[in-house]
């Protein structure tokens, strides 16, 4: 039984249709994730589910009940900004009352109630500061007590830790994280950032333009992307995305890239997916992340199936816990991921492993993914 | 901060070989300014030593002199007896006149602004800006456009000649400034403390009075002192639209100053118009630090 619902929802400002058509939905203690790249009416989304906004077309419902018209303090939602959004002439405690002091909640009530939030985010010694009193970390703590003591049915999350600092944001992840599996409250969370994204939802929706591009778990968008776009924006770094011909092989078809200076590579697909064989004889985009290319001490054993092939590698990065090197093929650069200490030199050519088992096809026209 | 615990030696005999044109560049810089302030001080230094003089001692001509008997005759008698118009009132029915219009009159133009403020930057609707532009249009009319148009409206209301009648001329004329100074503090003032404040179910009112105006203070002291300024210097409506018993001070001292009859009193007339220019230089000394401060904040936040 799913919680929150969004059913064909449409948004417009004048004549622009921000949001088009989505239908998303959400079970109980879930976590939604929405990502994307900016202005793709992520946070335009999250403020209709909000009540900020009005929306044009459709539905939403939370819990079963339907909310288009209800006020925002009638959805029983709590929200926390990206600029956090705390009153600056009321201190930290005033700040995460202040709703039920709008609802006439006796005072010994509320203060019950700012205590307990205030123990759980460790923040009881500032209860008496004025946020401008307070570093960037402890704000963020502030606006996520002021949604807690809400004790709401649906979190909504505009970008919370896009002001902060690297070290913190993932700290502060981690925390969201525990708080989430704590209090089992669901969560719909907005963020341009994918590892945000991967690390923390139990569903992501990907939008672009106001479509939604693809909704699914973390390891369904990582895995199976349903177009290069969400092949491309999910991921760090970016999935390879290499155009290539399908060609017939000995044993059934097979994969061609051109490369600089050197013969086609041709790789042949043991278990190709059903739609390819349509495009024999067609150029194709051919999908393989950097962790399925690798070299060949570091290939996954257990993969159905892998090819082997010989590469002029042009750059070696190394980052500590892996080593990234850089190939040319079907006319650009493609990262292979490397253990940390595979001995590859620029300059030179080295053996590739490619997971093909974990590999995907798009139609160049299309975009979309062959299947 | 670092610089200057880094300061080494070479650096400080550097440093203070620049300081020498800096110091006569300085002492120029306050020799000028202080010319200047004497210059603008002198009038105020004129009328306050010639209204502590008797009126021969004027007469004798020195104006630049300090009073040799000194009396605060010229004051009590331009405050209680001096004849303006027909009534041996002084000026102080008028100076009540004064505060009785301008009080509201600021008080209500205030609070309009604020609201309008509020609503066209953070509840804005269709035709938002081409309301506030036509609100702007309305700093931009000259006082002797509305003169008649305002006469008949009066009229209309049973207003004519009554201090509630200044008060609302005023408070029409003043909310396009009102208007002009809130909505552009509101509109650099955060949006999504008002959504925040909407889903913790605080009501339009709510919202205003709780989270923007406590955060407002700079622009109100702009407000009220622009507004006090203008109202209590008005004359052209004072003398348009006042009858006898809604005089305003401006009026009453002109009045005062140049009746036609018996001796001219400069004493008085100094006298008189010190009282009727301290209630702006009361305003301003008291908040003249938020005035500053107030036009330059939103220009730069954090």
């Amino acid at each position: 039984m799913s919680f929150l619902q969004i059913i064909d929802l449409e948004k417009s400002f004048g004549n622009v249709q921000v949001l088009k058509r989505i239908n998303l939905e959400i079970e109980e203690g879930g976590f939604l994730v929405l990502v994307g790249p900016s202005g793709c009416g992520k946070s335009t989304l999250l403020n209709t589910i909000a009540g900020l906004e009005p929306i044009t077309a459709g539905e939403i419902r939370i819990g079963g009940r339907r909310v288009n018209d209800l006020h925002p303090s009638k959805r029983d939602i709590a929200m926390v900004f990206q600029s956090y959004a705390l009153y600056p002439n009321m201190t930290v405690a005033q700040n995460i009352g202040f709703g039920m002091e709008i609802r006439g909640v006796p005072k010994p009530e509320r203060e019950k109630a700012i205590a307990r939030v205030a123990e759980m985010l460790q923040i009881d010694h500032l209860l008496d500061r004025k946020p401008s009193q307070l570093s960037g970390g402890q704000r963020q703590r502030v606006a996520m007590g002021r949604a807690l003591v809400r004790d709401p049915q649906v979190f909504l999350f505009d970008e919370p830790l896009s002001n902060l600092d690297a070290k913190l944001r993932v700290d502060m992840r981690t925390e969201i994280k525990r708080l989430h599996q704590r209090m089992g409250t669901t969560i719909v969370y907005v963020t341009h950032d994918q590892i945000e994204a991967m690390t923390l939802a139990s569903k992501i929706a990907v939008l672009k333009d106001g479509v939604l591009q693809q909704f699914g778990t973390p390891s369904e968008i990582y895995n199976n992307p349903i177009n290069t776009f969400v092949a491309d924006f999910m991921g760090s770094p970016a999935m390879n995305l290499i155009p290539a011909t399908i060609t017939n092989g000995a044993g059934g078809l097979a994969i061609e890239m051109e490369r600089p200076s050197a013969p086609p590579v041709t790789l042949p697909l043991a278990s190709p997916p059903k739609g390819l064989a349509a495009y024999k004889g067609r150029s194709v985009i051919f999908g393989v992340r950097p962790e399925a290319l690798t070299d060949p001490d570091g290939a996954d054993r257990n993969a159905a199936s892998i090819a082997q092939t010989e590469c002029f590698i042009e750059v070696v990065e190394p980052a500590g816990s892996d080593t990234f090197a850089v190939t040319h093929l079907g006319g650009k650069g493609v990262i292979a991921r490397l253990r940390a200490d595979a001995n590859i030199q620029p300059g030179t050519t080295a053996p590739l492993t490619f997971n093909l088992s974990k590999s995907v096809f798009f139609d160049p026209e299309t975009e979309n993914r062959i299947l | 901060m670092t610089s200057a615990v880094s300061q080494g030696p070479l650096e400080a005999s550097r440093a203070s070989s620049t300081v020498a044109p800096n110091r006569l560049a300085r002492a120029l810089i306050y020799a000028a300014l202080i010319l200047f302030a004497i210059y603008y001080l002198l009038p105020l230094y004129v009328m306050l030593v010639n209204s502590l003089k008797p009126l021969d001692e004027i007469r004798q001509g020195d104006m630049l002199s300090l009073p040799m008997a000194g009396t605060i005759e010229p004051w009590l008698k331009a405050w209680a007896t001096a004849q303006i118009g027909v009534q041996p009132t002084g000026l102080k029915p008028y100076f009540m006149n004064s505060i009785l219009m301008v009080v509201p009159a600021v008080f209500i133009s205030t609070a309009l602004g604020a609201l309008n403020g509020y609503v066209l930057t953070k509840w804005t609707f269709r035709g938002a800006d081409i309301v506030f532009g036509l609100m702007l249009l309305a700093c931009f009319i000259p006082f002797q456009i509305v003169l008649i148009p305002m006469a008949r409206m009066l009229g209309i209301l049973g207003l004519a000649g009554t201090i509630p009648g200044l008060v609302l001329v005023h408070v029409v004329y003043g909310l396009g400034f009102t208007t002009l100074f809130f909505r552009n503090y509101y509109a650099a003032f955060p949006s999504e403390l008002v959504k925040a404040a909407q889903i913790d179910g605080a009501s339009f009112f709510q919202i205003f009075r709780r989270i923007l105006l406590p955060s407002s203070g700079p622009i109100i002291v702009v407000t009220v002192i622009w507004q006090f300024t203008n109202i209590w210097n008005d004359f052209l409506f004072g003398a348009s639209f006042a009858s006898v018993d809604s005089i305003p001070m401006t009026v009453a001292l002109n009045n005062l100053v140049s009746s036609s009859t018996g001796v001219k009193e400069y004493n008085v007339h100094f006298a008189g118009a010190i009282m009727a220019a301290l209630p702006t230089l009361i305003v301003y000394i008291v908040s003249g630090r938020y005035f500053v401060r107030g036009l330059m904040a939103g220009a730069v936040k954090g």
